[in-house]
């Protein structure tokens, strides 16, 4: 293992990074067919899934939507079972029974994320209320997308945390889709997702999520104040997923969304734009990127090599852990 | 615990004595649901548990069917049980994604790595108008899905004693309470009563036929075999307690014993419980079945809240009685005694609402 950097903001660009070149490997392993599940990739979306990892306590709880891999990692799950899980391995974080839908690893609090919309909220919030009753100092974060704002279990599960006045945390992801659907067919015209979460009264910030330092720096103020028994909070953050909703490929040829958007947002890609405000950080260089490529990329080949040579499950476990 | 002293109890109080002796055991259960402190207390069962435990353990909540089902689910992550209730199960319908997708699952989708020690008590209606939306028996619908417990209680010392094994099972538990046998009254172990769950009961052995039966099923059934034995008919009553695991032993026993086989189903006649008892006598004991098995069951449409239409609506004693004459080839037929109650009550007792 290197050395991993000590200073916050040269760590939060590496993690982007390893991030970003975890998924991209995926994206370029998928077609091979050893990976026989959806996925979900991320690209473009990373600076929240890092700015949020960093401001979390390893004990804190996290959960998390279909789209979770970057949320998983940047948590702390582990690489090699992670890879293991995709290629449906035993060794696998969910020993092969859950893939790229189900990652856990309560190693780091990262407590599972599930493929139905909305269906972790209720669970993280019941992961806080059980932090409550049992005297517990935890904030319980709940990753959400932009759809899972239209869920009715969204409103009845903050309702009952601002209630109960529980330590919950919800970051959303807005990248305005919901696979092909823009959120403008989804919400009416002139709400903002931050607004409506504000009037069931959760503490609701909107901010920029392609800016990992500002990413960072807010959600550590609103863990802190949740942490302090200020009461539940929301953090909406616009970003951009770049691939197709659920595949390794882009999908634009496809004309759902506007070129021009895609342009922009590829412009304001989160790597770029933290490479850019590091110019004249002392220990930022572009030959330090290179070498954190050449690290993340040793580490990723050996983790594929771990999922790729790990067991199968056997078949005739396949009704396992139906009970516990 | 055979010996421990009893004491006679309704069922509700049997509920309330269980819900009390589980949460002095484990100080972090919790117990929550629309009505739990409320003036009524869930029928009574919720009685002084939130002047005893505090509003941190025993608490109302928002009409919030599907997030109240995942948060006990996340709590569980977190080591917290918990019992939550519903006044009747047709509002649980709200929480499917919670139950099915996480409280079912969460075990296996995650290689064992967590369990979700749950109990959601289903309160099912029947009669006095309840209506197409607040009588539905649907303990087949769960039973169907791999992952939970359906436990379906007939007295008051079952109630309690699989009450608290459900308490303390790892897995997510539904306990469905007739709200028709809330006042039945028996005697009742005192303490940590515990019943396994998974057990049938032979509630009267008999030589001529099987009945297997479940919740208010299981009186039905007995007056249907006092009525018999009158003629010289010898039923076996099997009283599941609990739908899944289905105790298929205990079928197996008593089929082959009587060679004839009635089940009978609480809800809908369509991929009911008793169906899965009839296939299942059908498959394994073939040779020992003297007669075609039958099922009795709900008609296959929903409860109308007229009181004219419910007349002969479910399963009773009389027809219970009548089928069992006809599999056995007498002449018996049964019909209501025209000086009984009306129809759509348990008893003088219950005076509705609901």
């Amino acid at each position: 293992m290197n050395a991993l950097p000590n200073d916050p903001s040269l760590k939060l660009v590496r993690d982007m990074l390893r991030v970003r070149m975890i998924e991209e490997a995926i994206a370029r392993e998928y077609p091979k067919g050893e990976m026989r599940c959806p996925v979900h990739l991320s690209i473009g979306q990373e600076a929240v899934a890092v700015g949020v990892g960093a401001a979390l306590e390893r004990t804190d709880p996290a959960v998390s939507t279909h789209r979770s891999h970057a949320h998983y990692l940047a948590k702390g799950g582990d690489l090699k079972r992670f890879y293991a899980e995709l290629f449906g391995k035993e060794a696998g974080c969910a020993k092969g029974r859950g893939g790229s839908m189900h990652l856990i690893d309560l190693d780091v609090g990262f407590e599972g994320s599930t493929a139905i919309v909305g269906n972790t909220i209720p669970v993280g919030v019941g992961l806080a209320l059980g932090t409550q009753v049992r005297g517990e100092n935890a904030v319980t974060c709940i990753f959400v997308g932009d759809g899972a704002l239209e869920e009715g279990v969204f409103f009845e599960s903050a309702n009952f945390a601002v209630v109960r006045k529980l330590p919950v945390l919800f970051i959303c992801e807005n990248n305005n889709y919901s696979v092909y659907s823009p959120i403008r067919v989804r919400q009416p015209t002139g709400r903002k997702i931050h607004e409506f979460a504000s009037s069931i009264g959760l503490h609701s910030q909107s901010h920029d999520g392609n800016d990992v330092f500002s990413v960072a720096e807010t959600v550590k103020a609103a863990v802190d104040d949740v942490r302090a028994g200020k009461g539940p909070a929301f953090l909406e953050f616009a970003t951009y997923r770049w691939l197709e909703h659920c595949g390794p490929y882009y999908d634009d040829n496809l004309g759902y969304r506007p070129e021009k958007d895609v342009a922009e947002w590829k412009a304001r890609d989160p790597i770029r734009v933290a490479e850019a405000k590091m110019q004249n950080h002392p220990g930022f260089s572009s030959d330090v990127m290179e070498r954190w490529r050449g690290e993340i990329a040793t580490e990723i080949d050996a983790a594929l090599v771990f999922a790729r040579d790990a067991a199968w499950p056997d078949t005739a476990t396949g009704g396992d852990y139906v009970y516990a | 615990m055979l010996d421990a002293p009893t004491s006679p109890l309704a069922f509700v109080d049997a509920i309330r004595d269980g819900l009390d002796v589980a949460m002095q055991i484990d100080p972090h259960m919790i117990c929550y649901g629309l009505g739990v402190d409320d003036p009524k207390r869930i029928f009574g069962t919720t009685t002084g548990l939130a002047e005893k435990y505090g509003n941190g353990r025993v608490f109302d909540v928002p009409t919030s069917e599907a997030a109240m089902t995942g948060i006990a689910v996340g709590a569980a992550l977190r080591g917290v049980r918990s019992v939550t209730v519903h006044q009747r199960l047709d509002f649980f319908l709200l929480a499917m994604d919670q139950l099915i997708n996480s409280a079912a699952k969460w075990h296996f989708m995650f290689g064992g790595q967590r369990s979700v020690p749950i109990v959601i008590r289903l309160i099912l209606g029947r009669g006095w108008g309840q209506g197409p939306t607040h009588s539905q028996s649907l303990h087949s619908w769960f039973a169907h899905v791999p992952g939970l417990k359906v436990v379906m209680p007939t007295n008051a010392a079952d109630a309690k004693g699989l009450l608290l094994s459900s308490i303390f099972d790892p897995n997510p538990v539904l306990f469905l309470e007739h709200r028709w046998l809330h006042q039945a009254v028996s005697e009742v172990p005192q303490g940590d009563y515990r019943l396994p769950i998974g057990q049938a009961r032979v509630v009267a052995p008999g030589t001529d036929i099987t009945i297997t039966a479940m919740s208010y099923l299981v009186p039905e059934a007995i007056r249907a075999a006092e009525m018999l034995a009158k003629h010289g008919v010898s039923c076996e009553i099997i009283d599941l307690r609990t739908i899944r695991p289905l105790d298929l032993p205990a079928v197996s026993a008593s089929v082959q014993k009587t060679g004839r086989l009635l089940a009978l189903d609480s809800g809908l006649p369509i991929c009911s419980v008793a169906s899965e008892i009839v296939a299942f006598a059908s498959e394994r004991h073939f040779q020992s079945l003297r007669t075609a098995p039958r099922r009795l069951t709900m008609p296959d449409h929903p409860e109308a809240t007229s009181f004219a239409l419910t007349r002969d609506l479910h399963p009773s004693g009389e027809s219970i009685a009548s089928t069992v004459s006809d599999m056995l080839a007498l002449p018996h037929r049964f019909a209501r005694d025209p000086k009984a109650g009306p129809h759509d009550v348990p008893g003088a007792w219950f005076k509705g609402p609901f």
